[in-house]
């Protein structure tokens, strides 16, 4: 099993939190002084303090230049190599996502409000993509459940719907002549997927704010399931009762299923799903065997207990 | 006059073409090949280099290949005759091919036999890529001078037509493999549409034509 369960931190470990506090003032006030005046938008990295979580995984993680630069990103072109090229422009503060749809608590948060700085954690997680490729990304975030409780979903939302943000001015693959998908980018989880521990709302990784082509300020992580699931730049997220509309599976539905789950059992109709190649390995790296739910099939097969995973896939 | 004007810039393009030595093309052509390989093996092509060679080499035996295609339609609108360098084309775009080919073998499925054959029977667009490869085999065999003699120059030139199907199976198999409709995949499988078409449209024409001109061949 790829999932550590290490023994809990012992408390001899935690940093005390006036120093904790004073590292991020000192850090707040380095930003202040420097950082934000190279970055109007907030489009510079800034570092993250993020307590490390057991659901991590062991697997070492990919290069933060190979994260940051292979990227599937289409509201900046096509190209895997042009979110890099194209996202910096993006401003990501402000920043505000609504919360409404089935809620008792609907509203407008920041991005501070859906992640709060001091609950963030630090999850490595396996990350397999639906054309064959797989990295590893020590995620910042925290668990989605944070927000939705705060929300307070009512007994009737069954789903979560989740919006990506629509600016044409600065996503330059949402003008033009070719626009291979309707903006805006919808995805959609059902609501135990959604609470589950292993689902995040990611807003850095490798100690920093995320990088505006890895879907900055706010992104959703699901590891167990493919990569396209796991949506970026969210401005919306919405409970509701039936299964919302997603992306992928409106552009080719026999390809994409609502579930998308990692499944090398369930061959994609034009490709094989059963193995990946690890990015990052180079030329002669071998191809890894993809496990059942990318490997968190312990913490999240019971989810899907007597469906037919072949025809939900 | 124009007329006259253009036939003489024509002249002179066909001119310049026929002093162009043709030999060292094929050196050169291996060029794009060997530092794709250098670049990848030194970790210059990015995240994923095996999927970059994989691409880069399926590109340009597509780019060749259509390159092929277009010497007859060029020189039949406009007079500018590439055919000296037709050979060459063909015998890049088959060369680049089983470049493409090879590092899919070797180094994206790692010579895992039962899964090689898998894709080669299930999967639809490696199918059909790999018949276009097989579909270049013979043409490729039949590229020196001396197999047009031994063949005579009619079964020579019927044989060659397999350069249609295969580019249009080459194309069809870049535009299937790729996730929703980027614009690249298309832009070839029109230009490949437009070739052949041309030649449909042509060869449609041409029982009439061939009476008026005495039964060309």
């Amino acid at each position: 099993m790829l999932i550590r369960r290490p023994p809990a931190i012992p408390w001899s470990e935690v940093t005390p939190e006036a120093v904790y506090l004073d590292r991020r003032r000192l850090m707040g006030g380095a930003a202040a002084l420097g950082l934000a005046a190279l970055a109007p938008g907030g489009a510079a990295a800034a570092p993250l303090a993020a307590a490390p979580s057991r659901y991590s995984t062991e697997d070492p993680p990919t290069a933060l230049d190979h994260i940051t630069s292979y990227n599937n990103f289409y509201e900046f072109g096509m190209d895997k190599g042009d979110p890099k090229r194209n996202a910096g422009g993006l401003t990501t503060a402000p920043w505000s996502v609504r919360v409404d749809g089935l809620v008792g608590r609907p509203g407008v948060y920041s991005v501070d409000d859906a992640a709060p700085p001091e609950r963030l954690e630090e999850r490595v997680y396996r990350l397999r993509c639906v054309e064959g490729w797989s990295m590893v990304i020590p995620w910042i975030g925290v668990p989605l459940s944070t927000l939705l409780a705060a929300a307070d979903p009512q007994p009737s939302a069954r789903y979560v719907a989740f919006e990506t943000l629509v600016r044409p001015e600065e996503m330059p693959g949402q003008r033009g002549l070719f626009q291979p998908l309707d903006w805006p980018y919808v995805e959609g989880l059902r609501l135990d997927e959604a609470m589950h521990p292993l689902t995040i709302l990611a807003v850095g990784l490798y100690g920093e704010t995320l990088p505006n082509q890895n879907g900055a300020p706010l992104r959703l992580v699901v590891p167990w399931k493919y990569g396209f699931k796991s949506i970026k730049s969210i401005v919306r997220v919405s409970l509701v009762a039936e299964q919302p509309p997603t992306t992928w599976n409106m552009q080719a539905p026999n390809e994409y299923g609502f579930y998308s789950n990692v499944n090398p059992a369930v061959s994609h109709p034009r490709w094989s799903q059963a193995s990946e190649r690890v990015v990052g390995g180079g030329l002669l790296a071998p191809r890894r065997e993809t496990e059942m739910f990318n490997g968190y099939a312990e913490e999240v097969a019971g989810l899907y207990a007597g469906m037919d995973l072949g025809r939900h896939y | 006059m124009a007329a006259v004007g253009q036939g003489a810039v024509v002249a002179r393009i066909n001119d310049a073409l026929r002093r162009l030595p043709v030999w060292p093309l094929y050196p050169l052509a291996f060029l794009p090949a060997a530092s794709w390989l250098w670049m990848a093996a030194e970790g210059r092509l990015g995240a994923d280099p095996v999927k970059a060679l994989e691409h880069e080499y399926g590109l340009l035996a597509l780019q060749f290949l259509v390159a092929a295609l277009a010497v007859t339609p060029l020189r039949e609108l406009t007079r500018v005759s590439l055919v000296r360098f037709r050979r060459w084309m063909g015998l890049m775009g088959f060369w680049y091919a089983l470049m493409h080919f090879a590092v899919w073998l070797v180094l994206d499925r790692q010579l895992d036999w039962p899964r090689v054959v898998e894709d080669l029977t299930r999967r639809p667009y490696v199918v059909i890529g790999f018949v276009a490869l097989a579909l270049l085999v013979p043409l490729a065999a039949t590229s020196w001078n001396g197999a047009v003699r031994r063949m005579g120059a009619t079964a020579w030139r019927r044989l060659h037509r397999l350069a249609y199907p295969a580019t249009a199976l080459a194309a069809i198999h870049f535009v299937w493999l790729v996730k929703a409709w980027p614009p690249e995949p298309l832009a070839y499988a029109v230009a490949v549409a437009a070739l052949l078409g041309y030649r449909a449209a042509r060869g449609l024409r041409r029982p009439a034509g061939r009476a008026a001109t005495g039964g060309r061949a």
